[in-house]
């Protein structure tokens, strides 16, 4: 490891880094938050004063090394400020979901012992002052925005920017102890603890250190070639360790801007805005655009319809191939521009001029050969693009179709510079994955995890593909388990599971390798990773076939109109299904279709909607049978459910993950009306508000029985 | 007519009368609307006016706000009588208030109907604007700022450019609100702002009514059918039935109020 730490040159610490940047970029932008309709900035230099000021009003308020402090809110610039003054002091910053209920908050608040929160505003400072009493060791809180918290109490509370103003009063007298805090930090100090989203059970606090988070960033940072010039839009949870190594470690790593959005609803007017060169979503989020563009299409003239529809049929093939961003872009300078714009002409200029001839040749064949020639031009291309051959005129065409549609698209969306895009956290259907990429979008996968600083694999450019998720990080080692588990080692392996010694030793052995709890293997030709799913929740069928829910959710959650699917089947002769619906998707699908509803659940319950849910369940089944493996996954029954899973009833983690086992027995009439052949069952569920009430929904449910497709393949085999 | 202030149990501070109606009566033709009502909303204060329907609420509001002119009976604002005076005049005053069914212009997006709110402080005229030079782009900068705070302080960035027509009614009446807002206004009279609102429209509602007035210091008077949030927001309550005042005082004591009670549920008429 001497040998890594020399090549990131001495740099230990985030600290560390924001005083090389503050030195090296002074004037360059570090920060961009949206408020009062201005983005407005902070450069390095800015940066650094105010991060000092901040720490040193965090010692003057008595931080402590060591000490916890919890950070609770969405992405500003304050919170990462936050963050790195609190490694500055030699505390240990805890990013919490701002969506967390109280009592979520109670536990890691209380598992790590936080002694100080810094928070966003007044419902935050309730939720803590709900629970204060229950945790013993805290002291003191800090909040940004001062709306609504005039008459608090103030002996525990403070304002972000009175501590920053008694920070700097107390420069001289302060500023040798922060200086000698910050030397201590070393490589093995600290860096950040995480709270894991607790798929199964309490979350658990990994503890990343300096090595984790710095070699992690300089190895990723590398593998795409990010520089200084990138911009992000940081809009992720800021626990999600994601979020954590885009916006603090390769960010201060390479010395980019991160920008924040105004509020979380303003999210897409503000990544349009900034327009980022380098982004992350889960595959949630493209979902989301790639139906509100369908939605908008289907609104839309019949020019732009037939366009549209023509230029992405034709992206299928092409954009692969001529779409792709250029490996490293830097900021447009004259001669590019000039460039680029003479590209847009050409193209422009292109399209009239082949129009044109093509116009003038077809009215001269036409004098001459009449309706014969006209069925001739039909059968070539509707736009008449057939005076060249083969890939030149494939390469005009996309570059006419970057100017009349996939350009225009990508602005609307935010994309316009990407250069490079990852998703991760789950499989991304192929339908959508290759619509973006198409567009000429450099969207890649990626495989990783809290416990290894996000990377474990991720997909070079040039061998992209939906069904894999690439080759292992710089530095990553893996190997597959005989049962088909995957382990890897890397400098990114966390440190341990905070106060959780039995679990850091069953998930780290004493070499260092770590389970990840997923299934998969290497596919020999290409050597990516293929994953097949959770290793636990892979299980067998009652006649000892596999059951891999995991599998048969994706595919079913591909179809726009459906937004989650939970399989269950573990150990049972045959597969049900619960289902989501999309209120998006079906509402909009609702309307054109003339069908009223009043609420989610008359929608879900609509009889038209289950037909169509039915045929997608059918389409899936056919699709599941081709594979004989997994063909015991067919879905016999299935159900729309009357509400949205949801984190604030414990469905779901804050991620967005399903939890299965609370699912199933929280819905365990259900599930049993689908196995003993009831046709309809009424329920009643328990629903959490936001604001923590709870409240009760009841409903009757039709239960559906879908058709099974026969195991073709199976039986020739035999 | 009380000058002394006082401190709730919230630690806001009330300050002395700023308005006062005395013996109102409004009458259209042969029906009288509003009967010899007299009350006072000091500085500070929500004032909540509360009554069955037609009652006389939205008259006794109108009357405030300059519509209506009452046949007798004097309005009394920061001390002096006030003449009879057309709306705009009243709004001059920093009277500010929203409408019962929405008055917005639907084909503006929300800045643009926000700005109008303020159109009381610019003061370019026609030929300024049209130039837009100097004055008028300063005034522009200058009034922005304040409408973006506003707009902050409500949340609604997100649909800072969208066409008011496209807005679900819980957001139009928030629009409605920061438009008031925009003028800075000293009395804000709201007219039903939790009508056909669902349980997280109000409470939301509720909370930017509460901090308006912590935050501002605006004294209030509101208008609402829902007792809960009455209850909840106002530090005194009006309550009208067939336009006279059977109560008056904090909630507690319009709660037990028998008057309020039987005009609320009904008396057996036998």
């Amino acid at each position: 490891m001497a040998q890594s730490s020399q090549a990131t040159g001495g740099l230990k610490s985030i600290p560390a880094l924001l005083q090389r940047n503050a030195a090296q970029f002074a004037d360059k932008d570090a920060y961009r938050e949206k408020e009062f309709g201005i983005w407005q900035t902070w450069t390095w230099a800015m940066t650094e004063n105010e991060i000092e000021a901040l720490a040193l009003g965090l010692i003057n308020l008595g931080v402590k090394e060591g000490d916890f402090v919890a950070i609770v809110g969405r992405n500003r610039p304050y919170f990462y400020w936050a963050m790195v003054a609190a490694q500055s002091v030699g505390a240990v910053p805890v990013p919490v979901y701002n969506d967390s209920a109280a009592e979520e908050m109670e536990y890691i608040l209380g598992h790590c012992g936080a002694k100080y929160a810094i928070v966003e505003d007044q419902e935050q400072v309730d939720k803590i002052i709900e629970i204060q009493e229950k945790l013993h060791t805290f002291e003191h809180m800090v909040y940004i925005d001062p709306r609504g918290l005039r008459k608090y109490d103030h002996r525990q509370l403070h304002e972000f920017s009175h501590i920053q103003a008694q920070g700097r009063a107390a420069h001289d007298e302060l500023i040798g102890e922060l200086k000698s805090r910050r030397e201590k930090l070393d490589y093995d100090s600290t860096c950040v603890m995480l709270y894991t989203s607790g798929t199964t059970g309490k979350p658990k606090g990994v503890v990343l250190s300096n090595r984790n988070v710095i070699e992690s960033s300089k190895n990723s940072a590398d593998f795409d070639a990010l520089t200084g010039d990138e911009e992000i839009l940081s809009y992720l949870p800021m626990a999600w360790v994601g979020d954590f190594i885009f916006s603090v470690g390769q960010a201060y790593w390479c010395g980019f801007c991160v920008n924040c959005p105004e509020s979380a609803e303003t999210m897409m007017t503000d990544l349009r805005e900034i327009g980022p060169t380098y982004y992350f979503a889960p595959p949630r989020i493209f979902e989301t655009s790639l139906t509100s563009v369908m939605i908008r299409m289907e609104d839309s003239g019949d020019l732009k319809y037939a366009l549209f529809h023509h230029f992405m049929d034709f992206a299928k093939t092409a954009g692969e191939k001529y779409g792709m961003p250029k490996r490293s872009l830097a900021k447009p300078d004259m001669k590019r521009r000039i460039k680029n714009g003479w590209r847009y002409a050409m193209g422009l200029g292109f399209a009239m001029e082949t129009l044109v001839e093509n116009g003038i040749r077809m009215a001269f064949t036409k004098l001459r050969h009449g309706s014969k020639a006209r069925e001739h031009f039909k059968a070539k291309d509707p736009i008449l693009l057939n005076l060249y051959r083969g890939s030149l005129r494939d390469y005009f065409k996309y570059r006419m179709g970057n100017v009349l549609v996939y350009g225009p698209l990508k602005d609307t969306l935010g994309f316009g510079r990407v250069r490079v895009g990852y998703t991760a956290g789950e499989a991304i259907g192929p339908e959508i994955f290759e619509f973006y990429r198409s567009l000429g979008i450099n969207l890649k996968q990626l495989y990783g995890q809290t416990e290894a600083t996000v990377f474990i694999t991720a997909q070079p450019d040039g061998e992209v593909r939906a069904d894999t998720v690439g080759v292992p990080s710089p530095d990553v080692e893996i190997k597959i388990a005989d049962n088909g588990e995957i382990f890897y080692r890397s400098p990114g392996t966390f440190v341990e599971y905070y106060n959780n010694p039995e679990s850091t030793a069953s998930t780290k052995d004493a070499e260092g390798w770590v389970a990840t709890g997923d299934a998969g293997f290497f596919e020999e030709k290409s050597g990516h990773l293929r994953i097949i799913d959770r290793a636990k929740d892979v299980g067998k069928m009652a006649d000892g076939s596999m059951f891999a829910p995991k599998y048969v959710e994706n595919k079913l959650k591909f179809y726009p109109d459906i937004l989650e699917a939970v399989l269950f089947g573990n150990g049972k002769d045959r597969c049900v299904a619960f289902i989501n619906i999309d209120l998006t998707a079906v509402g909009n699908w609702a309307e054109r279709n003339n069908i009223a509803y009043a609420s989610y659940q008359e929608l879900a319950g609509h009889p038209k909607v289950l037909d169509s849910i039915q045929q997608h369940v059918e389409a899936v089944n056919r699709s599941v049978a081709d594979d004989p493996m997994l063909a015991g996954c067919q879905i016999h029954r299935f159900l729309v459910l009357h509400k949205e899973l949801d984190a604030d009833d414990g469905e779901m983690t804050r991620t967005r993950k399903v939890r299965r086992v609370i699912v199933a027995d929280k819905f365990k009439d259900l599930v049993a009306g689908l196995y003993d052949g009831a046709s309809t069952v009424s329920t009643t569920t328990e629903v959490t508000y936001e604001d923590g009430r709870k409240g009760s929904i009841s409903a009757t449910l039709d239960l559906r029985d879908a058709q099974v497709a026969p195991v073709a393949s199976k039986m020739a085999a035999e | 007519m009380s000058n002394d202030s006082y401190v709730t149990d919230d630690g806001r501070t009330i300050g002395p009368t700023v308005m006062e109606m005395k013996n109102i009566t409004l009458r259209f033709g042969g029906v009288k609307a509003i009967t010899d009502i007299s009350f006072d909303i000091r500085e500070g204060e929500i004032r909540a006016i509360i009554g069955p329907n037609g009652a006389g609420k939205s008259s006794m509001l109108n009357v405030i706000s300059g519509f209506y002119v009452p046949q007798e009976g004097e309005v009394w604002y920061k001390g002096a009588k006030r003449p009879p005076m057309k709306p705009y005049q009243v709004a001059e005053q920093g009277i500010a208030r929203t409408f019962q069914n929405i008055a917005l212009f639907e084909g503006m997006t929300v800045l643009d109907n926000v700005m109008t709110g303020r159109l009381r402080q610019m003061k370019a005229n026609m030929f300024e604007q049209a130039i837009w030079k100097g004055k008028a782009e300063r005034e522009e900068v200058e009034n922005r700022e304040v409408v973006e705070k506003i707009i902050d302080f409500l949340e609604i960035q997100a649909i800072r450019k969208t066409p008011v027509g496209r807005l679900p009614y819980g957001l139009k009446k928030r629009v409605e609100l920061a438009r008031a807002l925009a003028a800075e206004p000293s009395i804000l009279l709201l007219d039903e702002p939790m009508a056909g609102m669902n349980v997280e429209e109000k409470e939301d509602m509720s909370r930017f009514i509460l901090d308006m007035n912590d935050e501002f210091g605006t004294t209030i008077a509101l208008i609402e059918h829902d007792m809960g949030v009455v209850m909840d927001l106002s530090d005194r309550v009006v309550v009208m039935d067939y336009g006279k005042k059977i109560g008056d005082g904090t909630p507690d004591e319009v709660r037990n109020n028998q008057d309020v009670i039987d005009a609320y549920l009904g008396v057996a008429h036998d």
